[in-house]
């Protein structure tokens, strides 16, 4: 009976290790980086580059969460993000630098420089939407394969870059599309971002709760709620404070969090979503259930090639310039922090939260390694390795179920 | 009466955390007879297979299983034990390699070789047919796998267990994917095993094939044995009664129910295969169907069947020709979409494939295509997601602590009622049902024909297709029967006999080369 009684906790213990393996493995991860770097690597200024790292590789993982949700892969991330990284920098520094005087002569030249940066970021998304069609109906309505098409993609827009920047760096790029790639809120904006959300945790917390009353469900504890909204908080404030004790809260990882959460709520609460982690799951039974399938799939791919010109524009704001190199190997990245966050590559399964948290192993593993000043190599080595290890895992989990 | 045991089962007890799958099963099968074993789903049945197999090895159950005279203890692992000791399981879901030849099947893993690894093709390929000969399977050896008929690649696994020294030949409900003609064949392949010396336990959900081809039966209820009788001293409703626990007064509950007009017509209908060339999937179907009929659809398995209701559900065929109305009105069916709109729905045959997503949430499954429902732009209201689902889950009675369940962990009727409450709730005014009670139990079924019978009281019409035939003529009002994708004949139910339907289910295709399709 007791041994009963302790199996049965340990099966308890068993299943919320599981839940949270990504986690406990991130801080195994920082244990280990910051013991290996005397504590360097968890010191505010680093904390605050590695998410910066990080962003670039969440904002693609956030669309390929989806992508391979619907049992698809998009190989070609890495010169997509490449191409669009080098028609900003060109934009911006050959096309838009030389009509913003013409357009707005009466402003200042701080003022110019920020009217190309808009204009060089809409174009580029307009540019980067066009590229999602192109692939997403390759796709969806040619039926050619994911995999075949954006590998075919891969080369295509490799060549895109090599084209639009002659071989050479495009630079310099105005300080203002810097700024949106290093630049931070001010310290007291920080706090009053920190107070608003917290607000809004638990103001939705509480709203949830009514509205699950009027409809006279069972709901949870209120302990148990306030406890969930509490911790969610307490990680929020953490990240403020630790960031304010360096520079800020950083204006990528800001639009990250932003455009994370959008992709989130999507994925879990609309149709749209709904029906892409349909069809990864049974594309039979979804297209009998009066589901159309080729607009879903189409439009997850289009999704894709916009976040794939969110990444290019910050990555040239990053690297303040367009570079041939730019977006090299990020769908190995890309995919790999999907499927540590729990991503399946059977379909049907994955959040992007588990793959924010994916990114985040990556870039730390990265980062650590330069922390600590491995030769270069290693970095290639560890992170196909990391890749292969993540895949097996889903792999036996698979079967464990079957 | 001296009996000679070639298996026997002494105090077979079997738990898991929480469920005990077998308490106490004892019960003996003679040597050279055929042993029919039914139970609702959950009755232990495959607990018991999966013990007999060697899937759960000996110390994760007590009692003793003796087989030919030697007590057996599979270890961990070792599947290949069970075998090699004379048990072969015959599954559900075949497992062959479709792309190998019958001959390859069969000694998959035990080629003859020479010169170190290299296959003897004409000893292979000899044997094999020595084999088929002996047990007068009629299957070219040679032939792709993937080219026959179910009926006879399950010919290919029997042959393969025979190939196996067989001693006692385990079938697991072999006709679930069957047509009545080759549930025939088998049960004749089975009479010859049987003059061959081979002793078959036969598990199956149809209840009349017992008495077709079994000589002793058993029944097991909530993983206990509860009698071990000669077949001949017991009939289909004493058999139910000792399955369900309680008298079942009727297997096809009655129903009263005023027929109206013709609702959903169809005439002159023609669908063209998209995957061949100048095939013709269906042709020369007329029918109609009132307000408030089922309408039964019998034929044999390839018949066009499930071709012709997926295809009226605009998710099958090209170059449809014919004209569909709905209530007096043209209309036209290009996609699921559209049927749905016009308030037609499908729950398709296949329930795992295509009825379901396995992984996902009851709640999830059911109001999929629903989803309008409760959403508007960006938003769904999953609050009355989840009011709606749990008003059909409860009033389909869907066994399950809660919605948030993956439908995967369902049983096989529970699954299908998933399936249904998912079209119910597109609120359907014809709904079409492909082999609804397939591999369901006893209980559940009698709950889908319930079911059935509210919905047309309440005005819905319905199209059930069924491979068994006691069911099309317990749940019809009338039949439609087709074969090789034309409909042979529309019988109203009290003009309709089991013999008349098989009459025009083999219209013009007499010739048994035929059904192998």
């Amino acid at each position: 009976m007791l041994t009963e009684q302790n199996s049965a906790l340990l099966k308890k213990v068993k299943h919320g290790l599981k839940d949270y393996t990504v986690l406990i493995a991130l801080a195994l991860i920082w244990i280990l980086f910051s013991i290996l770097t005397n504590g360097i690597f968890l010191k505010p200024r680093n904390i605050s580059n590695l998410f910066r790292q990080a962003s670039i590789i969440s904002f693609l993982a956030t669309g390929m969460v989806l992508v391979i949700v619907l049992g698809n892969i998009d190989l070609s991330v890495g010169s997509v993000v490449g191409f669009l990284s080098a028609v900003t920098a060109f934009l911006q520094v050959k096309v838009f630098y030389d009509l913003m005087p013409r357009i707005f002569p009466a402003m200042t030249a701080t003022g110019q420089g920020i009217m190309s940066t808009i204009f060089t970021i809409i174009v580029v998304l307009l540019l980067a939407v066009v590229i999602g069609v192109w692939q997403g109906s390759l796709i969806a309505y040619l039926k050619i394969p994911a995999f075949i098409v954006t590998l075919g993609g891969m080369q295509l827009f490799r060549g895109g870059v090599l084209g639009v920047t002659q071989g050479k760096t495009i630079s310099p790029v105005d300080s203002s599309l810097v700024s949106i790639a290093q630049g931070y809120v001010s310290k007291p904006l920080g706090w009053i971002i920190a107070l608003v959300v917290v607000g809004v945790i638990f103001f939705t917390t509480m709203l949830g709760r009514n509205q699950k009353k009027s409809y006279g469900f069972e709901i949870p504890v209120m302990w148990k709620d306030i406890l969930k909204a509490s911790v969610i908080s307490g990680i929020v404030v953490l990240y403020i404070l630790v960031m304010n004790k360096y520079r800020g809260i950083q204006i990528p990882v800001l639009i990250l969090a932003g455009i994370a959460l959008l992709i989130s709520y999507i994925s879990t609460n609309t149709r749209f979503g709904r029906y892409a982690y349909a069809v990864g799951g049974n594309l039979e039974a979804t297209r009998l259930s009066g589901i159309n399938i080729k607009k879903t799939i189409f439009l997850v791919h289009v999704l894709m090639g916009v976040l794939s010109g969110v990444a290019g524009i910050i990555l040239t704001g990053y690297v303040a310039a367009g570079t041939v190199n730019a977006g090299q190997s990020y769908e190995l990245d890309t995919i790999a922090s999907c499927v540590i966050g729990g991503t399946s590559l059977m379909g049907g399964k994955g959040t992007i939260i588990g793959a924010m948290v994916g990114s985040l192993i990556m870039a730390s593993i990265v980062n650590g390694m330069s922390v600590m000043n491995m030769d270069i190599f290693w970095q290639y080595i560890v992170k196909g390795l990391v890749l292969i290890v993540a895949v097996y895992i889903d792999v036996v989990s698979n079967k464990q179920k079957s | 009466m001296s009996d000679d045991f070639i298996l026997e089962m002494n105090n077979v007890t079997k738990e898991f955390p929480g469920v005990v799958a077998l308490s106490d099963v004892s019960f003996n099968v003679k040597r050279g007879e055929i042993h029919g074993i039914c139970g609702e789903n959950g009755a232990g049945k495959s607990t018991l297979m999966k013990i007999l197999s060697g899937v759960y090895p000996h110390e994760t159950y007590t009692g003793k299983i003796v087989l030919d005279g030697k007590m057996i203890s599979f270890e961990k692992g070792a599947i290949r034990q069970a075998i090699e000791s004379g048990i072969s399981i015959v599954y559900q879901e075949l497992a062959l390699n479709p792309f190998s030849t019958v001959g390859e099947n069969i000694f998959l893993g035990r080629e003859p070789v020479r010169f170190g690894d290299v296959i003897n093709w004409n000893d292979l390929y000899g044997r094999t047919k020595k084999l088929l000969t002996t047990y007068g399977l009629e299957i070219p050896f040679g032939e792709t796998v993937g080219n026959l008929g179910v009926g006879k690649q399950q010919m290919v696994e029997i042959a393969k267990s025979l190939s196996e020294d067989a001693k006692v030949l385990i079938l697991d409900e072999p006709t679930s994917a069957l047509n009545q003609f080759e549930v025939n064949t088998l049960h004749a392949i089975l009479r010859t095993l049987k003059e061959k010396g081979v002793t078959c336990v036969y598990i199956s959900h149809k209840l009349e094939e017992f008495f077709q081809i079994t000589d002793t039966v058993t029944v097991l209820r909530d993983g206990k044995h509860v009698a071990t009788i000669p077949t001949a001293e017991t009939n289909t409703d004493k058999l139910i009664a000792m399955m369900v626990g309680r008298e079942m007064t009727e297997r096809f509950p009655s129903r009263k129910v005023e027929i109206g007009e013709p609702v959903f017509t169809v005439k002159d209908y023609k669908v063209m295969s998209t995957e061949f060339m100048d095939k013709t999937l269906i042709q020369d179907v007329s029918f109609d169907l009132k307000k408030g009929e089922i309408l039964g659809i019998a034929g044999l398995m390839g018949s066009g069947r499930t071709e012709l209701v997926t295809s009226l559900f605009g998710e099958m065929g090209k170059q449809i020709a014919g004209i569909i109305t709905l209530n007096g009105k043209e209309i036209n069916i290009n996609s699921a979409r559209d049927a749905m709109n016009h308030n037609i729905g499908l729950v398709p045959e296949d329930r795992k494939r295509l009825g379901l997503i396995l992984e996902q949430s009851i709640l999830k499954n059911i109001s999929l295509p629903s989803m309008d429902h409760f959403s508007g732009f960006m938003h769904i209201d999953k609050n009355k997601e989840l009011e709606e689902s749990r008003k059909f889950a409860k009033s389909l009675r869907i066994k399950t602590p809660n919605l948030l369940v993956p439908a995967e962990k369902l049983s096989g009727g529970n699954q299908q009622k998933v399936v249904i409450s998912k079209w119910l709730m597109t609120n359907p005014d014809v709904l079409i049902l492909d082999d609804p009670t397939r591999g369901i139990d006893v209980g559940a079924k009698y709950e889908i024909y319930k079911l059935m019978n509210d919905l047309v009281e309440r005005g819905v019409s319905i199209i059930m297709i069924s491979s068994e035939l006691e069911e099309v003529l317990g749940m019809s009002d009338r039949i439609m029967v087709m074969c090789e994708g034309r409909s042979t004949g529309i019988l109203d139910i009290k003009e309709a006999t089991q013999e008349r339907i098989m009459a025009l289910a083999t219209a013009g295709a007499q010739d048994e080369k035929e059904f192998s399709c």
